[in-house]
């Protein structure tokens, strides 16, 4: 292709002619309820029956990566925190994991253990959410989301003791954390994780049996395992296909070898066993959660060979990936020996995971559009980046 | 988990007409990557993925990196009539070293997930340069993951991957025309800019301003 006739380049669009008069053309979004922010699902109905569906993003687009780009090491990392809003810990620990790799770093024990601790506490008030803004979607109005979002409050007010901030925490560094955990802090994430197990029942008592959950989710939009590996879909959308893949499992990055906690897995790869899925993490990490907090070292919480100021890696590149709750979060990097990264990219779990959303949705009706694209738990901020 | 050299000699082996060269990663990671040729990748990509000791089914990351051409300076022997004598005399030539772009695939196997901790096997492809011949084969048809991501390297960095289903801008909005991840994009002043009548107006105001100014002059 000459430049010219590349600056001149149209893509085709969807054309939905072809296929007869009948069809209706439905855009849902960008400012749809139902679409966890400004997110557009072009859809060509035939009937109720869904033909075609083509995600329309980019609305919250403000080139993060180019921002980073430009910015030191260290001024990334509060970008971090809004890449998707409702998980800013794990997306700091991923962030710090791969600087980590690419200046190689090691952080100490103490703040290994704080960093499990606040990611699975980040993962519980996460799925929480997910679970509440799924049944907001079907029609169950408040009460499920507002019992997800009483413990979420619990857990964002430990985070903020120890950051300073609820949901923009900003709280990891290249080779450690950035703060001492404030005195009875670990006391009181024991009395939370205690009580968690009591919501978690009583979330399930409310929901796990009920007929219109059932009803609507059990056999709806199911993804097969082999287009789930092949379309790089991860987290909770990957497992309730069936496929044994977490990353905290295959990596073991942090200090996941010493917990003892297991991987449950779907086996029809429906939205029921995407909440279901979702519900059994929960347990797990209270599982991890308990075993963490028994024992944490004393000691410091950075490593002394790292820098903060004037952080300059020798120059190579790095892709270090962690298992945060919507999928695997994983950043390349890039240093050419300065103090800004050459090229910094997020491979955002989100924006993969709607890869597969159009062979979901076919075929179903346009009501489970909504709910579908909702089991898939996506934050517009970390798809648009 | 095999290196990314023992990667290399399976693939040279199995596939003796396709050129893959060792990308060498000085950092710590040590996470060394294949280059591969633009003619042979697709071929090179369906082997890694299908074959049974390496199962590379899972494409994790895909994304593009802009290297801009850089002015070199070399020492150059030049035989030239010095005070009618030829000799040699060296000169220092200044050329710009062509850049280009290159597109980075990042495979792991999840159906060998547990065999050992590895890193990703890499993968790269360099475009010729950064101005018109700027096509790379598309991966979409190996691994599905590269669908939106290849998208996004169009977007930002402007490589057009031939063979892929849907390429379309993704972030960015149609109309839009630059590739805004480049080294040397250069954001414009107003994004929503459009000419309207009222330019115009301030158009021809202001040269009637200067006609006049220049006239009490």
């Amino acid at each position: 292709m000459s430049a010219a006739a590349f600056k001149t380049y149209r893509p085709p669009v969807m054309d939905v002619s072809e296929e007869g008069d009948e069809l209706l053309e439905v855009a849902m979004g960008p400012h749809h309820p139902s679409t966890h922010g400004v997110f557009r699902m072009d859809v060509a109905l035939d009937g109720e029956r869904v033909v075609k569906l083509k995600p329309v993003f980019g609305y919250l687009h403000r080139n993060h990566e180019k921002i980073a780009e430009k910015a030191s090491y260290l001024a990334a990392m509060p970008y971090t925190d809004r890449l998707d809003y409702f998980c800013s810990l794990t997306n700091n620990w991923a962030y710090a994991l791969a600087v980590e790799k690419l200046a190689g770093l090691e952080v100490p024990e103490r703040a290994e253990y704080i960093r499990v601790i606040t990611a699975e506490l980040t993962r519980i008030q996460n799925h929480a959410s997910a679970i509440g803004f799924l049944m907001q979607e079907m029609g169950a109005s408040g009460t499920p989301l507002m019992y997800a979002f009483r413990e979420r409050e619990k857990i964002l007010d430990l985070f903020e003791e120890l950051t300073g901030s609820r949901m923009m925490c900003n709280y990891m560094r290249f080779g450690g954390c950035r703060v001492e955990l404030p005195g009875g802090w670990l006391d009181k994430v024991k009395v939370i994780v205690a009580g968690l197990p009591q919501f978690i029942d009583e979330t399930e008592k409310l929901l796990t049996g009920n007929e219109i959950l059932m009803a609507r989710s059990q056999g709806v939009g199911i993804l097969k395992p082999d287009l789930a590996v092949n379309a790089g879909v991860t987290g909770v959308m990957l497992r309730c296909t069936g496929v044994n893949y977490d990353i905290r499992k295959v990596d073991r990055y942090g200090i996941y070898d010493r917990f003892k906690f297991r991987v449950p897995l779907g086996d029809h790869g429906d939205i029921y066993d995407r909440y279901m899925l979702r519900v059994l993490e929960m347990r797990e990490s209270i599982e991890i959660l308990k075993q963490a907090l028994k024992d944490v070292p004393g000691g410091p919480i950075m490593d002394p060979k790292s820098k903060i100021r004037g952080f300059r890696p020798k120059p190579g590149e790095a892709y270090g990936r962690i298992e945060a709750p919507k999928g695997e979060l994983g950043f390349y990097l890039i240093s050419d020996g300065s103090g800004n990264p050459y090229r910094y990219r997020v491979r955002p779990p989100s924006l993969i995971n709607l890869t597969i959303l159009e062979d979901m949705c076919l075929g179903q009706n346009v009501a489970d559009v909504v709910l579908i694209f909702g089991s898939v738990d996506i934050v517009l901020g970390e798809v648009d980046r | 988990m095999k290196t990314a050299e023992e990667i290399l000699g399976i693939i040279k082996s199995a596939l003796p007409d396709a050129r893959v060269e060792l990308v060498q990663n000085p950092s710590p990671s040590a996470q060394h990557s294949l280059l591969l040729s633009p003619a042979s990748a697709v071929a090179v990509a369906s082997f890694l993925r299908d074959d049974r000791e390496l199962a590379l089914d899972y494409c994790s990351n895909a994304t593009g990196v802009d290297w801009p051409g850089k002015e070199v300076t070399e020492k150059v022997k030049v035989t030239r009539l010095v005070e009618g004598v030829e000799t040699v005399v060296e000169e220092t030539v200044k050329r710009v070293a062509p850049g280009y772009l290159e597109a980075v695939y990042h495979l792991y196997s999840m159906k060998h997930a547990h065999r050992e901790i590895a890193g990703p096997v890499v993968l790269r492809m360099r475009t010729a340069n950064r101005t018109d011949q700027v096509q790379l084969p598309s991966l979409t048809p190996v691994w599905r993951s590269a669908e939106f991501q290849e998208r996004e390297i169009f977007d930002l960095f402007g490589i057009v991957f031939t063979g892929h289903p849907d390429l379309r801008r993704i972030l960015m909005w149609d109309e839009f025309e630059d590739h805004p991840m480049r080294r040397d994009y250069v954001d414009p002043d107003d994004y929503e800019y459009e000419p309207t009548p009222h330019d115009e107006v301030l158009k021809r105001a202001e040269t009637s301003k200067s006609a006049q100014a220049g006239a009490t002059a």
